[in-house]
């Protein structure tokens, strides 16, 4: 079967716009866009650049617009996309592009950094394990699922208009440590994500949960912070 | 070989589980630290709670004026001096005006805070919105306090007689 693929080139080294250039593959409807990317790749242009690694979607490297929307192309399959269509492949929106399909991750990573994403605890560390019930490590389960593939916050209008808001993924992050019944820096992240630029400036347009690829309810993960911060209660 | 990059800087800038500057919190971390305030927090509680009571109070403002009585045809100056007449109705007004005013301004303030990319240009927009709010809610307060419909001496309205 041909496809065709409709990618978003840029080269930094050329003045001007970035450009669509159409690919023709041959494909299998079980192939993946990743595989299409390759092909491209290998066989036409090698030039053309993005970033993959695992290809299994456990990396979270190869986040994409793919058909307008974000998603990893190691886990899109052809047939899935109605591949008598041509299938656009875009850089996620809202980073800078560096070249191709490859942006700038810094302000993703940055705003990552800023929620303190490891366990903070005080006192004599314990000889052993710290244990948990199943019901505690059940309250911030989903939210440990997170590969950090940047597909939430590229695909939300508040930080594509705002590039200072934290972003989802950022959320994410804080929450599977503020409902960690073994974590105690729950304050400081509160304090944190009550910054004007904080999980008051999402406006639950849920675009973040759509785009998820590893399923995680991501908006409902946002209200959950923000109840904790009204009731100072998590 | 030159060796790999080291970022010293990035790494300072989180204080490492184990590290002595944990007290110290981080660096980069919660922009604006300083000055934190609840602001954002009552703010985003305040759309929904006035939002709430518009629902009541404008519903209740449609169905009192288009749908009881004469309905939408009765809609005229002696029905609005008879509705001022009334307290309740005083009060009722007074709550949507400022509820809707201090919603709509908030909100409008959320929508320049998306839009506007230049401080400069934020800036200007949020004095112009803050200003033709404040006019309106002042004058809109004065009117439904101090409406008198006899104003004018020739007035034919039985109130007024
Ligand atoms: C009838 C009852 C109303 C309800 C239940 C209501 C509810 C809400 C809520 C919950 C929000 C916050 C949305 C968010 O943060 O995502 C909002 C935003 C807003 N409201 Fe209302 N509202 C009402 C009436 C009004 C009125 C009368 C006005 C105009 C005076 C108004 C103007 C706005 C504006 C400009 C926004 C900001 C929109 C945005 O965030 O993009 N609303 N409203
Ligand atoms: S929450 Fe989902 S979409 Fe967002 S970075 Fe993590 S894995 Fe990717
Ligand atoms: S290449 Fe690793 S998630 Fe797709």
């Amino acid at each position: 079967m041909d496809a065709h693929v409709k990618i978003l080139r840029y080269n930094p080294e050329v003045v001007g716009e970035a450009e669509w250039k159409t690919y023709t593959v041959s494909l299998e409807p079980t192939d993946r866009v990743l595989d299409a990317l390759h092909k491209i790749k290998w066989e036409q242009d090698g030039t053309l650049t993005f970033r993959r690694s695992c290809a299994h979607g456990v990396c979270g490297s190869d986040a994409m617009r793919i058909n307008g929307r974000n998603r990893l192309a190691c886990k899109t399959l052809i047939k899935d996309l109605n591949p008598e269509k041509e299938i656009t492949v875009e850089p996620i929106k809202g980073l800078p592009v560096l070249k191709d399909l490859v942006v700038d991750m810094e302000p993703f990573f940055d705003a990552y950094r800023s929620v303190m994403p490891f366990l903070v605890t005080t006192g004599h560390e314990p000889t052993r394990e710290r244990i948990q019930s199943q019901a505690d490590r059940d309250r911030f389960d989903d939210t440990t699922k997170c590969i950090l593939c940047a597909a939430c916050t590229t695909s939300c209008p508040v930080f594509w208009s705002d590039g200072q808001y934290f972003g989802p993924q950022a959320i994410v992050g804080a929450h599977r440590f503020i409902f960690d019944s073994r974590d105690e820096g729950t304050e400081q992240r509160l304090e944190i994500l009550n910054d004007k630029e904080g999980v008051w400036r999402c406006r639950t347009t849920f675009n973040c949960t759509e785009a998820c690829p590893r399923g995680i309810e991501v908006t409902k993960a946002i209200q959950e912070v923000k109840r904790a911060l009204i009731f100072r209660r998590v | 070989m030159p060796s790999p990059p080291h970022h010293p800087g990035r790494m300072s800038e989180i204080a490492a589980p184990r590290s002595s500057s944990r007290s110290r919190n981080l660096k980069g971390g919660g922009r604006n630290r300083s000055g934190q305030t609840n602001f954002e927090l009552y703010s985003w509680l305040f759309m929904r709670l006035s939002g709430l009571a518009l629902v009541v109070l404008v519903l209740g403002h449609l169905f009192v004026n288009l749908m009881l009585g004469g309905g939408i045809t009765a809609l005229d100056f002696a029905f609005v001096a008879g509705k001022w007449a009334n307290p309740l109705w005083q009060v009722w007004d007074l709550l949507m005006l400022w509820l809707a005013m201090l919603h709509g301004t908030n909100g409008l303030r959320t929508i320049i805070n998306d839009y506007a990319e230049k401080d400069q240009t934020r800036f200007w927009l949020k004095a112009l919105l803050i200003t033709a709010s404040i006019v309106v809610v002042v004058l809109g307060t004065l009117v439904i306090f101090t409406f008198d419909p006899c104003l004018d001496p020739s007035s034919t309205l039985s109130v007024c007689k």
